[in-house]
């Protein structure tokens, strides 16, 4: 593993190009457009404004910078540095800016979730979307890019709309049987749309492409619901996390439940993999094994290595309990991922916050639980094999296999606390991402410990 | 005459009156037959009788003993004929006939005496068990009191938990009920709320709508192509059908693989099926042709014939892929077969239990006791294996290193062969004492530095210097022809390291053959008779002459190889 230099970013904008050529990174209000091999600077343009969100398009030609505070998208292209595009949202303000699958259309929320204003870059249209849901996932867009399913909110009700992305034509528009809808997801078949109700309510819809309701999934009543979703990629299971420490699964042919996945405060499963990162600390002399409890970035003074050891069950899993006055707890499952071959589900429990479980996708099971010494910030599968990088905040970022688990200090000078992480879209290399410091690893080989 | 009182003989007469008997008997319990014996002693000792009859009142006692014993329905002392004849007969009738009461009642207090004793032995024992059993009534009493209270008390707990679950059902109840109606009025607020919310947002809406700010524009320097390359359309209604129709196709496409995917896992399946029945079958065919019971035989035959039947059938339509009634009649026959596999299997179980229960702990208790015999016998074999490996290796070792230093010692002899010829005298005394095991000591003593000074590398030269004059060696010191004696007198013993190497013997034999008497006697010793004691004692003083770590080599090898020719 190599590991570059370290460089400036803020805002921990730093985005991958789709195809994988490019790196852009946002140093206050410059662009920074590298090369992602060389990482020489390709490209360098200057925005308005301090950028707030940065967005490659589909085919990696075009790249939009919007800032908030002052309504404004631009559009830079990396074919023709000089070209320039400016959108100006005005007085209606700027909350959200994202691109349209093909790469023409920019979708922007107004403030107060007032309109999607659709600005075209190929003809001088403009259109309008009235009453969008201000929710967490009230957009989305096919894996193929042909439809966009919109969360609308009219009279007190929920509605979803389906729009034709080629011509931003209204397709499908219905009503769901939600309170309060939560978020959309299309499955990657692009044939059934998931919807949940807010954590209020246990509610899971599921409709098809043509707006019929196939199935409705309740698992109980009363408790907080859903607090997270995800398909598999082969759009055969869909993975419901909740706020009662439970993952279920749901089946696409009879839309039941298939398994149920509990995250036990005490693994005592025989057969479950469980690493647990231990610190070690050569300069306290001879082998000093230490285990220290949860914690925070702010202890790590050594910059000490870490390894992981293996752990035979039964162990007991760290628990943070959630201070039950407040709202939102962190409780649940709030993280969920399947692995891009279908053969792995990763999951992290909010209350157990140091702890990665890692379920085996084909029988159901549990195969490993990966312990870390701080609290998991993020994790992401490789977009082309079954493996898995996380990072918890400290200097070391952790990478996991069905072959074994590996832990690897970013040789970096100072403190350079990972943050979040993104893979590039061929698997070969990570973008580690501090509070202001960017740095890329480099993956050789797949082996690991 | 009649002064005499009557003398109360109350020992002798038996009491009516029982209390008095009681009396007696405690007061003389232990003694009753020897009191017997003693009663009876009265009668013998003539004390009481000469108080009774003097010769005075001979008359007045014949009278008076009359009268009683009339009374007592004996006959008359005097004959009928004459009033003052007494008649002897009768008298002495009397008298053994009193001897008879006396000793009847004798017996008869005897028993009385015993069956008191008796019963008052059963009296006690009665009266002990009637104690006892006043006490075990009494903390059986007890007992049930405090199970009673013990019972009362889990009752009243139990009251007060159905009490407690009642209460806390019913406050559960409240909450619900609670939380719905707060529910209702939460969510009517909220829809008046949203309602609020909704109308300002219109309002706003329609302001930004109308406010037209130049700013709401999009500045761009040329419109770019579509990232297809075409033109994009108008919207019409074609273009919407088009997009429906699209939008259907891949719903379509979606549902037809997915139909194809199940239909092959169908397939399969019941191709998987199929083979499982087929498999029982020919199972159950095999047990069928055996005898077995009644039950199964005709439900096996029946399913059989179903079978047989249901094959042909499903042969013909496995081709035709989801025909309900064949999809029924394969999973009903499947489902029979395994019924009746099923009821075999455990069949066979039980049977297997009943047979072989305490075969099996037998056996077990058997083998593991041999097993554990066997076990300890095998390691006992193991170790004596390894330590005659270690021996063998350790044998080994030093053959290879004795073969080095033979070949090196023959080297070095070889070379000094004219010394030994010169220095013979001295070679003699040497030998002579060879055979003398008490002399051997001084030359062990004598040897042991020379040994190992010749044993040194630096001394070879020595050896080597009368062959090859022209060679150059270290100057031979005086003490040369210590070094010659030395070496001739180690010939003895490199001849004994020699010995059982016959090669190597036969070749010293020729090659010392200028040697002279010494070496001959030295040849001539290890002869047959003699060898072994020379060798020995050749072998002995090499081993006293060697470092410590070749004595047991050497000593196995002579034990080894007790025939060194």
């Amino acid at each position: 593993m190599n590991f570059s230099e370290l460089f400036k970013q803020s805002n921990q904008l730093c985005r991958l190009s789709p195809d994988g050529r490019y790196s852009a990174v946002c140093v206050q209000y410059r662009l920074v457009i590298r090369d992602v091999h060389t990482l020489q600077v390709l490209h360098l343009y200057t925005c308005l404004d301090q950028i707030q969100y940065v967005e490659w398009s589909a085919d990696s030609l075009f790249i939009l910078c919007a800032m908030y505070k002052r309504g404004l998208v631009q559009v830079w292209s990396l074919e023709q540095p000089d070209w320039h595009c400016k959108i100006d949202e005005g007085s209606a303000g700027l909350m959200a800016s994202r691109w349209s699958p093909d790469g023409r259309h920019i979708l922007n929320t107004t403030e107060f979730h007032l309109r999607i204003t659709v600005w075209s870059l190929c003809t001088k249209s403009v259109s309008y979307i009235k009453y969008p849901k201000s929710c967490q996932h009230g957009m989305d867009f096919t894996k193929d890019g042909h439809y966009m399913a919109l969360a609308e909110r009219r009279d007190c009700k929920d509605h979803i709309s389906i729009f034709v992305c080629s011509e931003w034509q209204l397709m499908r528009h219905f009503e769901t049987e939600t309170q309060d809808l939560a978020g959309i997801k299309w499955s990657p078949n692009s044939c059934v749309l998931a919807v949940w109700d807010s954590c209020l309510e246990y509610k899971v819809l599921l409709y098809s492409l043509d707006g019929r309701l196939l199935s409705m999934y309740s698992a109980y009543e009363w408790s907080l619901g859903v607090k997270s979703v995800a398909w598999s990629p082969s759009s055969q299971l869909l993975a419901i996390g909740s706020y009662d420490e439970k993952v279920r699964i749901i089946n696409h042919v009879t839309w039941r439940k298939l398994v149920e996945l509990e995250h036990l405060s005490t693994i005592r499963n025989p057969k479950s993999v469980i690493y647990k990162e231990v610190e070690t600390c050569p300069h306290l002399g001879g082998d000093g094994l230490s285990f220290p409890p949860i914690s925070t970035e702010k202890s790590s003074l050594f910059n000490s290595e870490s390894k992981y050891e293996i752990c035979q069950p039964p162990v007991d899993v760290p628990v943070v309990k959630p201070d039950p006055d407040r709202a939102n707890p962190k409780l649940g499952i709030g993280m969920l991922a399947f692995s891009p071959d279908n053969q792995f589900l990763a999951t992290r429990n909010d209350n157990m916050p140091n702890t990665l479980w890692i379920w085996d996708a084909q029988k159901l099971k549990q195969y490993v639980v990966l312990e870390q010494l701080s609290a998991v910030k993020s994790f992401h599968w490789d977009p082309c094999r079954a493996r898995l990088a996380i990072c918890t905040g400290s200097n070391k970022v952790y990478l996991w296999s069905p072959a074994g688990c590996l832990s690897v200090q970013v040789p970096a000078e100072g403190n350079f606390q990972i943050l979040s992480l993104h893979w590039h879209p061929n698997g070969d290399s990570l973008m580690l991402l501090s509070k202001d410091q960017m740095c890329v690893c480099y993956l050789e080989t797949a082996g690991e410990n | 005459m009649g002064d005499w009182r009557a003398v109360i003989m109350p020992e002798q007469e038996p009491s009516p009156d029982s209390k008095e008997f009681n009396y007696r008997y405690t007061s003389r319990s232990h003694m009753s037959p020897h009191n017997s014996f003693i009663e009876t002693l009265p009668l013998f000792t003539s004390h009481n009788l000469s108080l009774f009859c003097t010769k005075e009142n001979v008359e007045q006692c014949i009278a008076y003993l009359n009268q009683e014993l009339a009374t007592l329905g004996f006959p008359s002392f005097y004959t009928e004929e004459a009033p003052r004849e007494l008649n002897l007969e009768t008298i002495l009738n009397c008298m053994y006939d009193l001897l008879q009461l006396h000793r009847k009642g004798l017996r008869m207090l005897e028993d009385m005496e015993t069956q008191n004793l008796k019963s008052s032995s059963n009296m006690d024992h009665l009266y002990h068990s009637q104690v006892k059993l006043k006490d075990q009534l009494e903390l059986s009493r007890r007992e049930v009191i405090s199970l009673q209270e013990k019972d009362r008390q889990q009752q009243l707990k139990n009251r007060t938990l159905h009490n407690l679950l009642k209460n806390e059902k019913e406050e559960i109840q409240k909450l619900q009920n609670i939380i719905a109606s707060r529910a209702t009025q939460y969510n009517h607020d909220l829809k008046r709320k949203e309602r609020e919310y909704n109308k300002l947002k219109e309002r706003l809406h329609q302001l930004v709508m109308d406010k037209k700010d130049k700013k709401l524009c999009i500045d761009i320097l040329n419109y770019v192509g579509r990232s297809d390359g075409r033109r994009s359309v108008w919207r019409t209604g074609k273009t919407e059908a088009r997009n429906e129709g699209e939008m259907y196709k891949s719903l379509m496409n979606n549902y037809e693989r997915h139909h194809k995917e199940l239909m092959v896992e169908n397939i399969e399946l019941k191709q998987v099926l199929q083979q499982m029945k087929k498999d029982m079958m020919s199972i159950l065919n095999r047990r069928k042709q055996r005898p077995k019971e009644h039950m199964e035989d005709c439900s096996g035959i029946a399913g059989s014939d179903d079978e047989e039947d249901s094959l042909e059938s499903n042969k013909e339509n496995s081709l035709e892929l989801s025909c309900d009634a064949v999809r029924e009649q394969l999973t009903n026959s499947i489902r029979q077969q395994w019924r009746i596999l099923k009821n075999h299997v455990e069949k066979l179980d039980s049977r297997a239990s009943l047979v072989k229960p305490g075969f099996h702990d037998d056996d077990e208790i058997i083998s593991r006791d041999d097993h554990e015999q066997e076990i300890e016998k095998l390691k006992g074999e193991i170790q004596q294996c390894r330590d005659m490996i270690k021996a063998q290796q350790q044998l080994l070792q030093r053959k290879g290193f004795e073969e080095e230093r033979a070949t090196w010692l023959k080297q070095q002899f070889l070379n000094m062969a004219p010394f030994v010829e010169s220095k013979r005298p001295k070679i003699m005394k040497p030998q002579s004492a060879l055979s003398i095991s008490a002399e051997q000591e001084k030359h062990k003593i004598q040897s042991q530095p020379n040994m190992s000074a010749y044993l040194r590398p630096n001394t070879a030269p020595v050896a080597t210097a009368e062959l090859s004059p022209n060679t150059k060696f270290p100057p031979i010191n005086s003490a040369a022809s210590t070094e010659t004696g030395r070496t001739v007198h180690l010939t003895p013993e490199t001849s004994s390291k020699f010995a059982p190497k016959r090669g190597n013997v036969g070749s010293y034999d020729v090659k010392k053959n200028g040697g002279g008497a010494a070496h001959e006697k030295c040849r001539g010793t290890p002869k047959p008779s003699s060898d072994h004691r020379y060798y020995n004692g050749c072998s002995s003083l090499w081993n006293h002459s060697q470092e410590d770590n070749y004595l047991d080599e050497n000593s196995l090898r002579s034990t080894n190889e007790p025939n060194c020719k």
